[in-house]
């Protein structure tokens, strides 16, 4: 189905233009129209019918569904419903003390704060269209799998100590869930996609524009060179350089997926992607409002490594 | 009328607050606007996801950034 948008673009720039094939300009131009309509048609329907889910999905019963879980079986529902759940960074603290009020354990809590941004649906429409849907589900289950792991070792280490000792006093409020009708699920789902798409157009097409120069322009094996299976460094590094990249992961991907095709490693690739998602530095900013530093060093060098190995992983199967 | 914006200051709170403002505007009620981004008071409201509205002390809702027209419900009724 997706076909109609490379046969758009050859329509348009060999038709319509007349550009010849095989030059670089021609190709990039031709990339760029194919991935900005391909990509803006999937996150419109895809992030639509997502929210819908999303909208039987509010924190509230997400909260209520994990108190009282333990370790392991906790973890690995908190990462999957992390994937469904509404969240954006902004809320990660108002949302961990009310997990941690409830008495979700903290190793659960954090399954549910590493899936919610990591497995989202901008990132997961983009791997799908770009990449292809096996890409796409590499990238979810090893995402849940990095969530469900580094919870359970978060889990383990009993560190309720490390969080700032007012939220364990704070008592959360009670609301009443509003039940929503159809209409107003619609409406939701509409709104949020409006929501999204309008933060996130600047990055997609800026992304998208870059990736194109590197597809038209980039020597095919220029990054095998620098970054390719011989270098042990290669993933670590992509990890290091994602962190800052935060929030951009729609800028972020269509460039990784232009960087894939001239020879970077799926293993690295995928984990760059993850570093970007997961690990942020504002995220880590707001966190200190409820964890102290040893906490927050803890979280992010547990998720830091186990990104790294699955980035080792995937090389190691695939090479 | 005191109309509360819960959340820690992100572009979707800010964008929250200017919707509230234009929303008392038209409607022509003279309001307070406040900014909460204390933790305990926005999670004592019960929100667990930001951006949240209080009118007059009674969370109308949260986890979303409301339209003007949304508002002026709140604040009508």
């Amino acid at each position: 189905m997706l076909k109609i948008f490379t046969m758009l673009a050859n329509l348009v720039v060999y038709d319509w233009l007349g550009m010849e094939k095989g030059r670089h300009l021609t190709e990039a131009l031709h990339f760029f129209i194919e991935d900005t309509t391909k990509i803006f048609f999937l996150l419109t329907v895809i992030i639509f019918f997502v929210s819908i889910i999303r909208s039987f999905f509010t924190p509230e019963r997400t909260r209520r569904f994990l108190s009282g879980k333990k370790l392991f079986l906790g973890n690995i529902l908190a990462a999957m419903l992390g994937v469904v759940t509404p969240f954006c960074s902004c809320s990660a603290c108002p949302l961990f003390i009310g997990f941690v009020e409830s008495g979700i354990p903290l190793g659960v809590t954090f399954s549910f704060l590493i899936s919610s941004p990591m497995v989202n649906e901008v990132a997961l429409v983009l791997l799908f269209g770009l990449f292809g849907w096996k890409i796409a589900g590499l990238y979810l289950i090893s995402g849940l799998l990095v969530a469900i792991v580094a919870g359970i070792v978060i889990g383990k280490l009993n560190l309720e100590r490390y969080v700032q000792d007012y939220v364990w006093q704070i008592r959360m409020g009670e609301v009443q869930e509003a039940v929503m009708s159809w209409r107003e699920r619609i409406e939701y789902a509409r709104g949020y996609v409006k929501d999204i798409l309008r933060r996130i157009w600047p990055y997609v097409l800026g992304g998208i524009g870059v990736g194109a120069l590197i597809h038209g322009y980039v020597p095919e094996d220029f990054l095998l060179r620098y970054a390719g299976p011989g270098n042990p460094l290669a993933v670590p590094i992509a990890v290091l350089i994602g962190v800052p990249l935060y929030s951009n992961a729609a800028g972020v991907i269509p460039v990784v997926q232009a960087v894939m095709s001239k020879g970077l490693p799926l293993g690295t690739t995928l984990a760059f992607m993850m570093a970007v998602t997961a690990l942020s530095l504002p995220e880590a900013t707001i966190l200190t409002q409820v964890l102290k530093k040893e906490l927050l060093i803890i979280f992010f060098g547990t998720v830091s490594v186990a990104i790294i190995l699955v980035g080792y992983l995937f090389n190691f199967i695939l090479s | 009328m005191k109309i509360e914006i819960l959340g820690p200051g992100c572009a979707r709170c800010q964008q929250l607050a200017k919707n509230a403002e234009e929303a008392a505007k038209a409607l022509g009620i003279p309001c307070e606007l406040v900014k909460v981004t204390d933790m305990a008071k926005i999670v004592g409201y019960g929100v667990m996801a930001t951006p949240g509205i209080v009118v007059d002390g009674k969370l109308k809702g949260s986890g979303k950034l409301f339209t003007v027209d949304e508002i002026k419900g709140f604040l009508a009724g």
